[in-house]
């Protein structure tokens, strides 16, 4: 096969994000040590929406930061559209976004989307344009010479979304992007990011707390379990494309259907949850 | 919009104008005190008077201020320039970290104006080398303190996003913390400004040739003429305050944003 050497492209039977009996076990003091992620197997398809849901301690942002290669798996194997993910981080196949928006104070909105583009060597003229483009997409044009603390907390978060897109990454790796939003620029984001998906179709996975926003932007939804973490279930959402979802999805009689699935498996015991729509994986 | 705009152009006038106020207040209120109770000017001269000798020895007061300040620039800069670099090392290098905290905690500690009489005697009472190394050291603490704490400031949340960039350590360095630094940096220089005036200044009474503020406040003051001797001392005032204006100038110059 000839997919290991093409990163931007990957054939269809690469998956995105491949994660094989992970394990990540944080020595404590004492001997104490947290087991943060036990045996937890994953696989994103190319341009798939996949949530990672669960309480806190479930290991959800741990999952994350090892599919990002910000930290490495104590036990198994994460590969990364067929890569190691460290190989798969010095060649920038993914985007990141944090909970916090994590711009750099000093630099203007244009300078922070560019950072990225100026790590890696693209010339001035190449950022301006990808920047623009990018700004225009998040809808800031106005703010494009703003200071990120002169922006509020919703825009510096759709800057950080911006930077995040600013290599065309076929891998967007979010980690409660949305948290720290109140629940109006919060639900007006997702349509944002719904809308950027869409147009990008890059694969994500996407750390939340928030039930109703893990079922209304995902494909599948991980449901985790607490110490030790665990993938409980993974429930398909099945709403449709990423293009036709819109406002009206939130009242939609399948949304609320996978949004009680979600909810009983994170409040109830692992037993068959009643009234679980067909094709439910279990694990 | 308009009101914002005249409370905005309001607040500078405000803020130039109360302490000034003030100021001319405690110095008639000072002037009558002198005069209504007739203090002698050896516990207090009138400030009109101090105002006169000043206006008549200005060459030699700045003069003076001339060879202390310069005394005080070059120990700045020679303090702000080692404090930085030695900081920037200690980041990067944890052994020499931990060599190096004690040793400038105990220079913290030193009252290094003391060191002056034993520099003298090293570097020649001629010389200006000792008042010069006085001012450094004392700059250095501050300096080397501020920087190190403002290289250890990076967030987590960029220090995690340069990773995810695959970003070298130089472009680390370059884009994230040097630029978090920063700020920091310049407080050292704000606080060490000062300090560098002060000591450059007290290192003269300790010996070391003539013609600096300090050696003047000694000897107009052994001379009993004591408007002279405060007429010199309004001079380092004015000395420290340009330092410090100075140093919070480049601050703001180097920090703005447009």
């Amino acid at each position: 096969m000839s997919t290991l050497s093409n990163s931007a492209v990957p054939a269809v039977d690469v998956p995105a994000v491949d994660i094989r009996s992970v394990g990540r076990i944080f020595p404590g003091r004492k001997g104490a040590s947290v087991t943060a992620l036990d045996n937890v197997s994953l696989t994103v398809a190319p341009g798939e929406f996949v949530s990672l849901i669960g309480p806190s301690g479930c290991g959800k942002s741990t999952l994350l930061r090892l599919i990002a290669d910000l930290d490495v798996p104590t036990s198994g194997n994460i590969r990364v559209f067929g890569k190691p993910a460290r190989q798969a981080r010095i060649d920038q196949d993914y985007g990141i976004a944090f909970q916090q928006a994590g711009l750099l104070p000093w630099r203007t909105v244009t300078g922070n989307i560019e950072l990225p583009l100026e790590l890696h060597g693209v010339d001035r003229p190449g950022r301006r344009a990808r920047a623009a483009e990018l700004i225009e997409l998040v809808g800031l044009t106005e703010f494009a010479g703003s200071y990120p603390d002169q922006l509020s907390g919703g825009m510096q978060q759709r800057v950080a979304i911006a930077r995040s897109l600013a290599e065309r990454p076929s891998l967007l790796l979010m980690d409660e992007p949305f948290g720290a939003l109140d629940e109006m620029t919060r639900e007006r984001m997702q349509n944002e990011l719904v809308r950027i998906c869409a147009e990008t179709a890059a694969a994500v996975v996407f750390v939340t707390h928030s039930i109703p926003e893990a079922v209304f932007l995902s494909n599948r939804v991980v449901v985790m379990s607490p110490r030790p973490g665990r993938i409980r279930r993974v429930v398909p959402v099945g709403l449709g494309a990423m293009r036709d979802r819109g406002e009206d999805l939130r009242e939609d009689a399948g949304f609320f259907r996978s949004l009680s699935t979600v909810r009983d498996l994170l409040h109830g015991d692992d037993g068959p949850a009643i009234g679980a729509p067909r094709g439910v994986e279990t694990r | 919009m308009s009101t914002a705009t005249e409370l905005r152009r309001a607040r500078p006038v405000q803020a130039v104008l109360a302490p000034i106020v003030l100021g001319l207040l405690v110095v008639l209120a000072w002037q009558g005190a002198v005069t209504a109770f007739a203090i002698k000017p050896f516990i207090l001269p009138a400030p009109f008077a101090i105002g006169a000798e000043l206006a008549a020895n200005l060459q030699s007061v700045l003069a003076g201020m001339t060879v202390t300040g310069g005394n005080a620039l070059v120990g700045l800069l020679l303090g702000a320039v080692l404090g930085v670099l030695l900081a920037i090392l200690s980041a990067l290098v944890r052994v020499l970290d931990g060599m190096a905290a004690p040793i400038v905690s105990s220079i913290a500690v030193v009252p290094i104006v003391a060191l002056a009489p034993v520099l003298y005697t090293m570097f020649g009472a001629g010389a200006e080398t000792a008042r010069q190394l006085v001012a450094a050291l004392a700059v250095f603490v501050p300096v080397y303190f501020n920087t190190l704490r403002g290289l250890r400031q990076v967030r987590p949340v960029h220090r995690d996003l340069m990773r995810s960039y695959a970003a070298s350590s130089w472009q680390a360095t370059r884009t994230v913390t040097l630029p978090t630094a920063l700020p920091f940096v310049f407080t050292g220089l704000r606080i060490a400004s000062s300090l560098a005036v002060i000591s450059a200044l007290i290192a003269e009474y300790f010996g070391g040739p003539v013609g600096g503020l300090g050696k003047s406040i000694t000897s107009a003051a052994a001379s009993s003429n004591y408007g002279l001797a405060w007429a010199y001392v309004l001079g380092s005032i004015i000395l420290g305050l340009v330092f410090y204006g100075g140093a919070l100038g480049i601050e703001k110059l180097a920090t703005r944003r447009t």
